[in-house]
C-alpha cells in the first residue's frame, strides 16, 4: 500500500499517520507477529476460543472423575489412584472455575466477540490492537497459573469456586489451601486484568468506530451483546479483583478483612474480627452479573440465528435491546440471592428477592420475542438453528427453576442442593455452551472458508441436547429430596441412600455426552483441512461480515468502507429480489 | 413495513457518532488535510478509551471504600464474653501525607502544563510555515518535572510508611491499619502506572513515536494523572474523617 | 428433522414433567409447623411455573416443526414485532413472578422478621470441623462462658467447646452430639462456628441456616411429630464435608426432661 502522495498539502504527519495506518493495516510478517503476537482481532478471537476449548476439555475431564467418584467412592483409577474426598472437592472447585472464567467468560466474548464484533460494525479492528493483544496474553497466563494450582505442594483447593474464607483464606484449614490457594487467587486477579483490558476495548470500539449509517439501533442484536457485556465486565471485574486483593493479605499479610477469631483442631489461628459475610458481598457483587456475562453473548447470537433461520426480522429488536439492558442493569441488584441463608439480614433479603423475580422479566420477553419470530418463519433447520432452538429450550427449563430460589421461603430446602446445581448448569453452562456450539458452526465457514460436516453436527446435537437433559433435569428431583452440594460420596446419610439410582443414572449421561463431544472435536479440526468449500455468505444472512471475503483480509473489509443502509434482520421483505437484503444494499431501502 | 424502492439515495441514514469510521480513505485519493482530522480521532477514541478504562479502576477502589465502612461498623463477636464489641480503633496519620498531598497537587499542575505542551507541538507540526517553527528546546520539560514530582510523591509515601511502622502500626496490626497501607499502597500502584506512562512518552523520540502519537500519550496520562490525585484527595478524606 | 425437534422436545418436556408430578423424588415428610406453609408455596410455584415450562416448551417444538421450510409452505411474515403484545406479556410476567414472591413473604417474615418466643427450648448449636455439638443453658437458663485457649478438639463435648468451668453459669451446661427437643414447643437456636462456614440443615423441618464464624445467629423452629430426624451441613466445610451429619430426636416434654436431667446428673 503505498503512502497518499496526492495533492495538497504533504505534511509530515499525514505521512505519519498514513505510515502508522500502513503499518496498523499491513498484514505482519513473521510467524511470531502474525500468530504469536498478532494485533489482529481475529487472529486474537481464535487465541481466545482454543484456550477455551483447551480449557473445557480440562473442565469436563474433571467433571467425568466428579461422577465416577460419586458412584463408585473407592474406585482406584488407572494412573490417578484413588480419589480422595478432598481430592473430590478440589475437582470440584477446579472445574467450575475453569468452566466458569476460561470457558464461559471467554470463548462467546473474547473467542466470537473479538472476531466478529469489529466486523459486524464496519470496522477495521478492535480501538486498540495492542491492548487486545495484551488482554489474551494475560488471560492465557491467568490460565497457566491456575494450572499450576495442582502441582504445588498440597495441591490445588478445595474451596470450591465461591472460595468462601475462612475456609479459603485459612492454610490450615484443609488440604490444597496452602500455595494452590494462593495460585487460585492470582490466577483469577490476573484474569480479572485482562477481563477489564478487553471490556475497555469492546466498550470504546462499539461506540467510537461504527461504519457510516451503522447506528446504535442497526447493530446486530450480537454486538449489542457484546457491548452490554463488556460494561458489565467492567463494572463487576473490579470488585472480584478488589476482594481478590484483600484475601490475599488475609491469607499471606496476617490481616483479618474476612477472618474472625477461628479455631482449627483445637489450634487458635490468629486473626480477629474480620467478616466472611464481607466477601461473600463483594463476591457475588461479581458473581451475579458474571453469570449474565456468560449468557449475554449466547442470547445475542441466539437472536440472530433465529431470524437468519426463520428468514424473517426477529420480532421485537427494540424490546430486546431494552430486555438486554434491563437484565444488565438489573444483574447488579441481585446479588443477594445467593446469600438468603448466609446470615445476612432477612430484610435485605426481602428486598433482593423481588429484584431478582424482577429480572425473570426481561428474560421472558426475551423468550417470548425467539418464540414470536419462529412464528410464521420459513425455518431452515441447519446445524446452527438447531443449536439456536435448543439454546431457548435449555434456557427455558433452567429459567424456570430460578423462580423457586428467588423465594426465600422456598430457597430454605433448596439453597445448597442440587437443585441449585441443576439450575445453574442448564441456564448457565449448558445454554452457554449450546451458544457456543452455534456460533462456531455458523461462523466457521468466515473463519476457515471450509463448511463443518453438518451429519456430524447434528448427531453431535442430538446427543449433547438430550445428553445434558439427562444429566442435569434429574439433579432438581434430587435437590429437592434434600442432596447437599459438594457432596463427596451418598454413603453416611441415611435419607440419601435412596438417591444412588438417580445420580448412576447421570453420571452414565455424562458419559455418554462428554463421549458425544469427540464428534464436535473431530469436525471442527477434520473440516479445517477437508470440509466443503464454503462461499461467501453460504447462510444467506445480511450482516456485515457475510459481505467480506472468506476468510476476512487483514484489514476486514479490503481496503473498502462499508455504508450501511439496512437494518440487520431484513429477511422476507415483501418485493425484495431475494428474500434477503444485507446491511450494505442500497437498493432496498426498508423503512427501519 | 419496507417497500422495494429501486433507488440508490439514502433517505436520512443515521450516521454513528464515529463519524465516518475508523478506515483510512482509499490510498491515492488526493489528500486534504486529513492528518489532523484523523490526530482529532485517535485523540477521541483514546480519551473514550481512558474514560472507560478510568470506570474500572474507580470500581477497584469503590469495592474498597464499601470494605471499609462495612467493617468499620462491625461488631465482632469476643467469644470469651459471647458479647458483641466494636474493635475499630483509627490509626493516627502521619503528618508527612499533607506534604505528600501538595507535591501531588503541584504535580497535577505541572501536568497539565507538559499535557499542553505536548499538544502545542503536536499541532505544531500540523501548521508549519517555513521561518515559523516551535523551539522545543527553550521550554521547560513539563514532562520532566512531573515525573520527579510524582516519584518524589511515592517517595513520601514509602517514608510515612515507615514513620507507621516506627509507630508500631503494621500491615496486620488493626483492621484500621490494613486499610491504610491498602488504600496507600494500591494508589501508589496505580500512580507508579502513570509514572511509567510519563516516561514511555519523554522517551518517545527514542522509542520512534510520532509527535502526535506522543501527545495523544501524554494528553491521556495527563487526564489519568489528574483522576489518580483526586483519588488520593479522596482517599485521604477517607481515612481521616471516616471513621 | 422439525419433527424429530417436536418430538424430542415434547418428549422431554412431558417425561421431565411427570417425574414431578408423580412426587417420585419429592421434599422428605415436613415435620415443623413451617413445612406445610412452605410445601403449599412450593406447590403454587410448582404448578404456576410448570404450565409456563410446559407452555413455552410445548411451543417450541411445535413452532420448530410447523414453520418449517418446504415448498409448499408460505413465505415468511415479514413483521417487526407488536407492541401491543410486548407491553402485554411484559405486564402479565411481572405481575405473576412478583405476585408468587409477595404471597410467600409471610411464611418468611414469620419465620424470620421476629425473635423466638419466651419460653423456647434454647439450644446453641456449633459447627466444626465435621461435627455439629449441641449445648443446653440448663435450669439457670443461661450459657456459661466459653473460651478459645480452651478448646480441646479431641476430648469431645464441653473441651470442644473450650467451656470454661470457672464461670458458675457453666456448670449446668449440657454439651451433647445429639439434638434432643420437646414436640410441639417452639425450639430457639443460637448458631456459632468455630473454624469455617457451615450450615445447619435439617431437611424434615424445612430449616436451614449458616452458621459463621464470629457471629450468633438466633434463629427459631417448632417440630411437631416425634421422631428421629437427620441433620446434615449445607456449606461446604472441607473435606469431611460429606459426613458432617447429627440427629434431631423430637420426644415427648416428659422424656426431653428426663433426659435432660440424666444428662445434668451425669455431670456431678
Amino acid at each position: 500500500m503505498a503512502g497518499g502522495t496526492g495533492g495538497g498539502e504533504t505534511i509530515m504527519a499525514t505521512r505519519e499517520f498514513a505510515a502508522h495506518e500502513a503499518h496498523a493495516h499491513a498484514a505482519p510478517q513473521g510467524f511470531i507477529r502474525k500468530w504469536v503476537f498478532s494485533l489482529d482481532h481475529k487472529v486474537i478471537g481464535l487465541q481466545y476460543y482454543f484456550l477455551a476449548l483447551t480449557a473445557v476439555l480440562v473442565g469436563m475431564f474433571l467433571s467425568l472423575l466428579m461422577r465416577i467418584h460419586l458412584i463408585w467412592p473407592n474406585i482406584t483409577l488407572p494412573l490417578l489412584g484413588d480419589i480422595k474426598p478432598e481430592t473430590y472437592l478440589t475437582l470440584v472447585t477446579m472445574h467450575g472455575t475453569i468452566m466458569v472464567f476460561f470457558v464461559l467468560t471467554t470463548a462467546p466474548q473474547g473467542g466470537f466477540g473479538n472476531y466478529f464484533l469489529p466486523i459486524q460494525i464496519g470496522a477495521a479492528d478492535m480501538a486498540f490492537p495492542v491492548l487486545n493483544m495484551l488482554s489474551f496474553w494475560v488471560t492465557a497466563l491467568a490460565f497457566i497459573v491456575m494450572l499450576g494450582a495442582f502441582f504445588v505442594t498440597g495441591g490445588a483447593p478445595l474451596h470450591g469456586w465461591t472460595g468462601y474464607p475462612p475456609l479459603s483464606a485459612v492454610p490450615t484449614a484443609g488440604p490444597g489451601e496452602g500455595p494452590g490457594a494462593d495460585m487460585w487467587v492470582i490466577s483469577i486477579a490476573l484474569f480479572c486484568i485482562g477481563a477489564l483490558m478487553s471490556a475497555l476495548n469492546f466498550i470504546t470500539t462499539t461506540l467510537d468506530m461504527r461504519a457510516k449509517g451503522m447506528s446504535m439501533m442497526r447493530m446486530p442484536l450480537t454486538c449489542w451483546a457484546w457491548f452490554i457485556t463488556a460494561i458489565l465486565g467492567l463494572l463487576a471485574f473490579g470488585v472480584l479483583f478488589s476482594a481478590g486483593i484483600l484475601l490475599l493479605l488475609d491469607r499471606n499479610a496476617g490481616t483479618s478483612f474476612y477472618v474472625p477469631l477461628t479455631v482449627f483442631s483445637g489450634q487458635i489461628v490468629a486473626h480477629k474480627g474480620g467478616s466472611p459475610l464481607l466477601w461473600q458481598h463483594l463476591f457475588w457483587f461479581f458473581g451475579h452479573p458474571e453469570v449474565y456475562i456468560a449468557i449475554l453473548p449466547a442470547m445475542g447470537l441466539c437472536s440472530q440465528l433465529v431470524s437468519v433461520f426463520s428468514r424473517k426480522p426477529i420480532f421485537g429488536y427494540k424490546a430486546m435491546v431494552y430486555a438486554m439492558l434491563s437484565i444488565g442493569l438489573l444483574g447488579f441488584m441481585v446479588w443477594g440471592h445467593h446469600m438468603f441463608m448466609s446470615g445476612m439480614s432477612p430484610y435485605s433479603a426481602f428486598a433482593f428477592s423481588i429484584m431478582t423475580m424482577a429480572i425473570g422479566v426481561p428474560s421472558a420477553i426475551k423468550t417470548f420475542n425467539w418464540l414470536g419470530t419462529l412464528w410464521g418463519g420459513r425455518i431452515r433447520l441447519a446445524s446452527p438453528m438447531l443449536f439456536a432452538i435448543g439454546f431457548v429450550s435449555l434456557f427455558v427449563s433452567g429459567g424456570i427453576s430460578g423462580p423457586f430460589l428467588a423465594q426465600p421461603t422456598l430457597d430454605i430446602p433448596l439453597h445448597d442442593t442440587a437443585f441449585v446445581t441443576g439450575h445453574f448448569h442448564l441456564i448457565m453452562g449448558v445454554a452457554s455452551i449450546f451458544g457456543i456450539f452455534a456460533a462456531t458452526y455458523y461462523w466457521f465457514p468466515k473463519m476457515f472458508g471450509r463448511m463443518m460436516n453438518e451429519s456430524l453436527a447434528r448427531w453431535h446435537f442430538w446427543l449433547t441436547f438430550v445428553g445434558t437433559y439427562c444429566i442435569f433435569m434429574p439433579m432438581h428431583y434430587a435437590g429437592m429430596a434434600g442432596q447437599p452440594r459438594r457432596y463427596s460420596q451418598f454413603t453416611e446419610l441415611h435419607y440419601l441412600e435412596k438417591l444412588i439410582p438417580l445420580n448412576t443414572f447421570i453420571t452414565f449421561a455424562a458419559f455418554v455426552t462428554i463421549s458425544a463431544q469427540l464428534i464436535f472435536i473431530f469436525n471442527l479440526f477434520w473440516s479445517m483441512k477437508a470440509g466443503k468449500k464454503a462461499s461467501d455468505n453460504p447462510w444467506e444472512a445480511t450482516t456485515l461480515e457475510w459481505t467480506t471475503a472468506t476468510p476476512p483480509p487483514h484489514d476486514n473489509f479490503g481496503g473498502h468502507t462499508p455504508v450501511v443502509y439496512n437494518g440487520p434482520y431484513e429477511y422476507g421483505v415483501p418485493g425484495a429480489p431475494r428474500d434477503y437484503v444485507m446491511q450494505t444494499d442500497p437498493t432496498t431501502v426498508a423503512a427501519h | 413495513m419496507a417497500s422495494y424502492t429501486p433507488t440508490v439515495s439514502i433517505d436520512n441514514p443515521r450516521t454513528s457518532t464515529g463519524g465516518n469510521g475508523a478506515l483510512p480513505p482509499d490510498w491515492g485519493s488526493a489528500g486534504d488535510n486529513f492528518g489532523s482530522h484523523f490526530f482529532d480521532t485517535r485523540l477521541r477514541r483514546a480519551r473514550l478509551g481512558l474514560v472507560v478504562g478510568l470506570t474500572g479502576i474507580a470500581m477497584i477502589f469503590i469495592s474498597f471504600t464499601s470494605a471499609y465502612v462495612v467493617r468499620q461498623g462491625l461488631p465482632t463477636l469476643d467469644p470469651r464474653t459471647n458479647a458483641l464489641l466494636h474493635d475499630w480503633f483509627p490509626v493516627p496519620l502521619p503528618r508527612l501525607l499533607l506534604l505528600n498531598t501538595l507535591v501531588l497537587l503541584i504535580s497535577s499542575i505541572t501536568m497539565e502544563l507538559a499535557r499542553r505542551q505536548a499538544a502545542r507541538k503536536a499541532c505544531a507540526q500540523f501548521s508549519s510555515m517555513p521561518g515559523v517553527s516551535v523551539d522545543a528546546k527553550s521550554e521547560m520539560s513539563w514532562l520532566a518535572l512531573t515525573v520527579v514530582l510524582g516519584l518524589s510523591f511515592l517517595t513520601g509515601q514509602w517514608m510515612a510508611w515507615r514513620e507507621l511502622a516506627a509507630n508500631g502500626f503494621y500491615v496486620a496490626s488493626s483492621p484500621s491499619s490494613s486499610f491504610v497501607y491498602l488504600l496507600t499502597g494500591m494508589h501508589g500502584i496505580h500512580l507508579f502506572g502513570g509514572v511509567v506512562a510519563l516516561l514511555s512518552a519523554g522517551f518517545a523520540s527514542l522509542l520512534r513515536r510520532s509527535a502526535d502519537s506522543q501527545s495523544i500519550l501524554v494528553d491521556v496520562t495527563g487526564w489519568y494523572w489528574h483522576f489518580m490525585a483526586l483519588l488520593w484527595v479522596y482517599i485521604l478524606c477517607l481515612l481521616e474523617f471516616v471513621h | 428433522m422439525g419433527l424429530v425437534l417436536l418430538v424430542v422436545i415434547w418428549l422431554i418436556t412431558f417425561i421431565s414433567s411427570y417425574f414431578f408430578i408423580a412426587k417420585t423424588w419429592w421434599l422428605p415428610i415436613g415435620a415443623s409447623a413451617a413445612a406445610a406453609g412452605i410445601d403449599h408455596h412450593f406447590a403454587t410455584t410448582y404448578l404456576v411455573m410448570g404450565i409456563v415450562f410446559v407452555a413455552a416448551q410445548v411451543s417450541l417444538g411445535y413452532f420448530a416443526w410447523k414453520y418449517r421450510e418446504r415448498p409448499s409452505a408460505p413465505p415468511a411474515r415479514y413483521l417487526h414485532g407488536n407492541n401491543m403484545l410486548e407491553i402485554v406479556w411484559t405486564v402479565l410476567t411481572a405481575i405473576l413472578f412478583i405476585g408468587l414472591n409477595l404471597m410467600s413473604s409471610s411464611i418468611w417474615a414469620s419465620e424470620r422478621f421476629r425473635s423466638a418466643e419466651p419460653g423456647a427450648t434454647q439450644v446453641e448449636v456449633t459447627g466444626m470441623q465435621f461435627q455439629w455439638y449441641f449445648r443446653y443453658p440448663g435450669r439457670d437458663g443461661k450459657f456459661g462462658a466459653t473460651r478459645p485457649e480452651l478448646i480441646d478438639a479431641s476430648a469431645g463435648g464441653e473441651s470442644a467447646l473450650g467451656l470454661d468451668a470457672t464461670d458458675p453459669a457453666s456448670k449446668d451446661d449440657v454439651v451433647t452430639g445429639t439434638m434432643v427437643v420437646p414436640v410441639n414447643r417452639e425450639v430457639e437456636l443460637i448458631l456459632r462456628a468455630q473454624d469455617v462456614i457451615h450450615s445447619f440443615f435439617i431437611p424434615n423441618m424445612r430449616f436451614k441456616q449458616d452458621a459463621v464464624p464470629g457471629l450468633a445467629i438466633h434463629m427459631h423452629f417448632t417440630p411437631i411429630t416425634i421422631g428421629d430426624w437427620e441433620v446434615t451441613c449445607a456449606e461446604l466445610c472441607g473435606l469431611g464435608h460429606y459426613k458432617m451429619h447429627g440427629m434431631l430426636k423430637v420426644v415427648s416434654q416428659e422424656e426431653f426432661d428426663k433426659w435432660l436431667a440424666a444428662r445434668e446428673a451425669e455431670k456431678q
